[in-house]
């Protein structure tokens, strides 16, 4: 019997073409054992909903650096929602102010993390979605 | 309604979460592969392998977005990316070289980690496959690891196997050596538009020359398997494998593949090499289940206590691993 892997989908909707981060990322989900989807850079919400349907993701990793998220995310957790996928957690990486955090935990993200967050707590944030 | 009748109706999500559990290898999975597989046997299966870089990814996409304007096929990719042998986890790239084809709801594209598998190929690699053909996929392309020579599980699925390379990769000795090219049913050379072309096409091309007229013989469990078509000496019946050079960054020499491709669909056909390559495919299979069976059937026979005190044995030098398996076996499995 194999054992369940976490799956995750590391995206990058928008324009910005800066997808260091979502790199570093996936390499590090990578080495906590997860399997990483990585789809690259300038995604719309609707190919990342439809890559989060086909592979079946428990996780959607959006990272964002434009300044779009307020736009973006609602976009991709509706399509996620209607696609029959509400089960999916999400969590955001990227230049997120403060005063925007409520609110996108409203809409049913999992986890923010800006600039400094360090891999260990995603991949420990992560893991504890998971397990409850 | 059960999972797999949501499957033959149509529900993508149903086929996702199927695919996952095929993959976990779950009871459920195993009830649905049994309730799909009277609907499978009509899809081609065609396998796309070679070294890391040789543009596999770009080649699929540009072959299904052929087959999705030109001959309005429904196409499955399944594109296996290795597992980390330390940490179990895997980055599973091909989608990036894939984007041209989101958005079409008539392409269905799954990453697999091959999850400790050594072939190429994830182990529930023919499962997930027969489930896509269940759910009646027209086409169901399969992208390797890359593979480096003898990564060749890949020529036991599929009906038929494109290996591709890419200029500047080897020399003829390379060519001539056993394994992945072997196995080719079409070769191709990606990346036509770089240097090297020539020589690359030149290697190929002598390869081919020494080793035709050859049958496929797999070697598997000690005996060895035949997939050659039955020859008495018509040569019409024997397959060339045919070189296509192509850019699959620009789509270049596409077509000309895919017709190849027809090509060698219609030749298994007639010369009755499709049958012969169901049935090895089915023979694999079921041999690969009787193993996992068999083994499952020895851990709950033999205690782990008594196993681990035969390995310390064996490393105290005491016994060796032929005579620990005897001992281990001695009396069981009947």
């Amino acid at each position: 019997m194999t054992e369940k892997k976490i799956r995750v989908l590391v995206a990058k909707p928008g324009l910005d073409g800066h997808d260091r981060g979502a790199k570093v990322v996936a390499r590090a989900l990578r080495d906590a054992g997860m399997e990483v989807i990585y789809t690259g850079l300038r995604q719309t919400p609707e190919m990342i909903a439809e890559a989060a349907l086909q592979e079946d993701v428990d996780v959607v990793g959006l990272s964002i650096l434009s300044g779009a998220h307020m736009a973006l995310t609602p976009r991709v957790m509706d399509l996620l929602h209607a696609n029959g996928q509400s089960n999916v957690k999400v969590f955001i990486g990227g230049i997120i102010p403060d005063e925007d955090l409520q609110r996108l935990k409203e809409m049913g993200v999992t986890g923010v993390y800006g600039p400094g967050s360090s891999t260990e707590d995603i991949i420990r944030d992560i893991q504890s979605a998971m397990a409850g | 309604m059960t999972i797999s009748q949501s499957i033959l109706k149509g529900d993508r999500l149903a086929l996702a979460r199927l695919l996952t559990k095929v993959e976990n290898d779950s009871t459920e999975g195993r009830e649905a592969l049994i309730e799909l597989f009277p609907h499978t046997g009509g899809a081609h299966l065609i396998g796309v392998t070679g070294a890391p870089g040789t543009g596999k990814s770009s080649l699929v996409n540009q072959l299904a977005l052929h087959y999705r304007k030109d001959e309005n096929k429904r196409i499955a990719i399944v594109a296996v990316d290795p597992s980390s042998p330390f940490t179990g986890g895997a980055v599973l790239g091909d989608r990036v070289r894939m984007r041209d084809l989101s958005g079409d709801p008539n392409v269905f594209i799954r990453s697999m980690a091959s999850r400790g598998s050594l072939g190429g190929l994830a182990q529930a690699t023919a499962n997930v496959v027969q489930i896509f053909d269940a759910a009646g996929f027209d086409i169901v392309i399969v992208e390797t690891v890359g593979a480096g020579q003898s990564e060749v599980d890949i020529a036991r699925l599929a009906h038929t196997t494109l290996v591709v390379e890419a200029p500047g990769l080897g020399d003829d000795i390379q060519a001539i050596k056993a394994g992945i090219l072997e196995i080719a049913d079409i070769l191709v050379i990606n990346k036509a538009d770089r240097p090297g072309v020539e020589n690359a096409e030149k290697a190929l091309r002598s390869m081919l020359d020494l080793a035709h007229p050859a049958e496929r013989v797999f070697r598997h469990h000690g005996t060895y398997m035949s997939t050659s078509m039955p020859k008495p000496g018509a040569s019409s019946n024997v397959w060339i494998p045919p070189i296509q050079k192509t850019v699959s960054t620009e789509g270049r020499g596409i077509p000309e593949l895919t017709q190849s491709i027809a090509r060698h669909a219609e030749h298994l056909r007639l010369s009755g090499g499709w049958a012969i390559r169901e049935r090895t495919r089915l023979e694999v299979e079921i041999e690969a289940l009787i193993h996992e069976m068999l083994m499952n059937r020895f851990r709950e026979d033999v205690p782990a206590q008594r196993y681990e005190a035969m390995l310390e044995q064996v490393l105290q030098r005491n016994i060796s691993p032929w005579e620990a398996v005897r001992q281990l076996l001695n009396g069981r499995l009947q």
